[in-house]
């Protein structure tokens, strides 16, 4: 597996590891049969994300997406990181393996999915802002 | 302790050894000749090929004649099945018993023949990793053409009992076929003794170079052409012989086929040291039989964890290993040999294959179970599948 240095380097040294105590929104994205579960956590406040932190069972593709995914919506407005696409994420790690690019649709989704819980706990249906999170085709 | 480099996966392949290394290197400049040559450089040349081959034969308890150098395992498999199916299937035997657990290249030859209507009986390994010889006693019928069971598994290191099965087929008049590519030099191999028909052995996987090996013929068992346009191999494989390969593959042999037993206890004792060390971490399970395995081969499962991560953090530290999750073979399943023990799939996602050998030392052991545990605390504390799993036994 070649992986890009980027990822290599998100992987070894993970930024932003670990829960948030007093969360507003804490999404989880995946399943274990798969072999790749994400869990976000995000402290939001006026609107920006000021803090996120994740956990993530995967292979090394999905720690490092989550951690590069982390580090691209931390300190920016919640519109910036709805328009993240995994895409992005994909070319801010330097490229992945075709058969990793499921791992950067999970980031994405992740951050839909703890964004979601954000508004449904200021009870805001989330649906219209943030629109439905899809399941992984590569697991379903 | 200090980081070191531990090569700990030798079933996925070896270094070439100094010896063997010095067995080649005259074959590639002055002992260079075509071994198809009329001239002196070409008759030694064709002289030690046969030399090679009478001491490849002798490890395994063959003739020379019995012997044909392949390109490796893969190979070999392929020609010993697809020979004897597509002749047995002229005379109306279109049946083949194999186990689930094979290596793929027994497995996806089979599959091809399944397409070509040939039915396959695959035998069941049980959560030990071990094939039943009255499984395949029971399954053996009129129209079975072949039974190929592997020597010794690659993932799991379980050696299944060849013998006996050698003993049911030859009273039942099947021919059997067995992939010993990780058994050779690990196990006593005597394809008289043990009534194996066929055999497959690989070079790289006992410190020969990459893409040379061997297929085993028992004398009366005829091979199909694999590569028409010339006279190597009796006729049945074309091409000028790799002699470097194939002299440094027989001084391989040699080196692998001595002294197994004496070898074989200085590694099982590193083995099952690292056995009884990882399994202290908790949530871990030994996968496949604890005694009947090969004296180098470690599998164990991990929970909360996977794999490819897991041999990431063991690279950083200059460990490695193997793995069987979904992610390091770039499909969505996990390894069909774990699978087959009955793992579930989350559990067969976190497994660590370590295969030690000769080489290994007690202090790369050492390292191995300092290591471990510590890389595993690290990714099962990012781990929300661990947090889950812990959440719930706290309940």
């Amino acid at each position: 597996m070649l992986y890009s240095e980027e990822v290599v380097d998100h992987f070894s040294n993970p930024r932003n590891v670990g829960e948030i105590e007093d969360a507003n929104g804490v999404g989880e994205v995946g399943n274990a049969k798969c072999g790749d579960i994400m869990k976000m956590y995000m402290k939001i406040n006026n609107g920006i994300i000021e803090d996120v932190k994740f956990k993530t069972f995967g292979c090394g593709a999905a720690i490092a997406t989550s951690s590069m995914a982390t580090e691209l919506i931390k300190g920016k407005p919640i519109e910036d990181a709805l328009k993240l696409t995994n895409k992005a994420v994909v070319d801010a790690l330097g490229g992945l393996p075709a058969v990793k690019l499921h791992c950067s649709v999970l980031a994405e989704q992740a951050i839909k999915a703890a964004l979601s819980d954000y508004y449904t706990r200021q009870g805001i249906d989330p649906l219209p802002i943030v629109g439905e999170i899809g399941e992984c085709e590569h697991c379903h | 302790m200090e980081k070191r480099f531990v090569y700990a996966d030798n079933a996925a392949t070896t270094p070439v050894s100094k010896a063997v290394l010095d067995e080649m290197m005259p074959y590639f400049t002055e002992k260079f000749g075509n071994a198809s040559s009329i001239y002196a450089l070409g008759r030694n040349a064709q002289r030690d090929l046969e030399n090679a081959r009478e001491r490849v034969a002798k490890t395994i308890g063959a003739s020379a004649s019995e012997i044909y150098f392949t390109s490796g395992g893969s190979e070999s498999d392929n020609w010993a099945i697809r020979s004897v199916c597509e002749r047995l299937a002229l005379k109306g035997k279109k049946h083949i018993i194999t186990s689930v657990f094979e290596h793929h290249a027994v497995l996806h030859v089979c599959q091809a023949l399944e397409k070509q209507g040939f039915e396959v009986t695959y035998l069941p390994v049980y959560e030990n990793g071990l094939v039943k010889v009255e499984d395949v006693e029971n399954a053996i019928r009129e129209d079975t053409a072949l039974v190929t069971i592997m020597y010794a598994n690659n993932e799991i290191g379980t050696v299944q009992p060849i013998a006996e099965i050698g003993k049911i087929c030859r009273e039942k008049k099947v021919l059997f076929h067995t992939d010993a590519v990780q058994a050779v030099g690990h196990v006593e191999i005597d394809v008289v003794k043990q009534n194996i028909d066929m055999l497959s052995i690989s070079g790289h996987k006992i410190n020969a170079q990459k893409g040379v090996g061997a297929l085993y013929v028992k004398k009366g068992i005829a091979l199909t052409n694999l590569i028409y346009g010339g006279a190597q191999e009796r006729n049945k494989r074309a091409g000028t012989e790799n002699l470097p390969a194939i002299m440094g593959f027989a001084k391989a042999m040699e080196i692998a086929c001595t002294d197994i037993e004496k070898r074989a206890e200085k590694t099982a004792k590193q083995r099952d040291r690292l056995i009884t060390e990882i399994l202290k971490i908790s949530h871990t399970r030994l996968n496949g039989d604890p005694v009947k395995r090969l004296p180098g081969t470690v599998n164990i499962s991990i929970e909360g964890i996977e794999g490819e991560s897991l041999l990431l953090m063991l690279d950083i530290n200059g460990i490695c290993a193997s793995s069987g999750s979904a992610c390091t073979s770039g499909s969505l399943d996990p390894s069909h040999v774990l699978l087959a023990l009955g793992l579930k799939h989350e559990v067969a996602h976190g497994s660590l294959r370590l295969s030690i050998s000769d080489e290994t030392t007690d202090e790369d052991i050492d390292y191995i179970i300092e290591v471990v545990p510590q890389v595993v605390k690290r990714l099962r504390d990012m781990s929300p599948l661990w947090e889950k799993m812990m959440a719930e036994e706290n309940k």
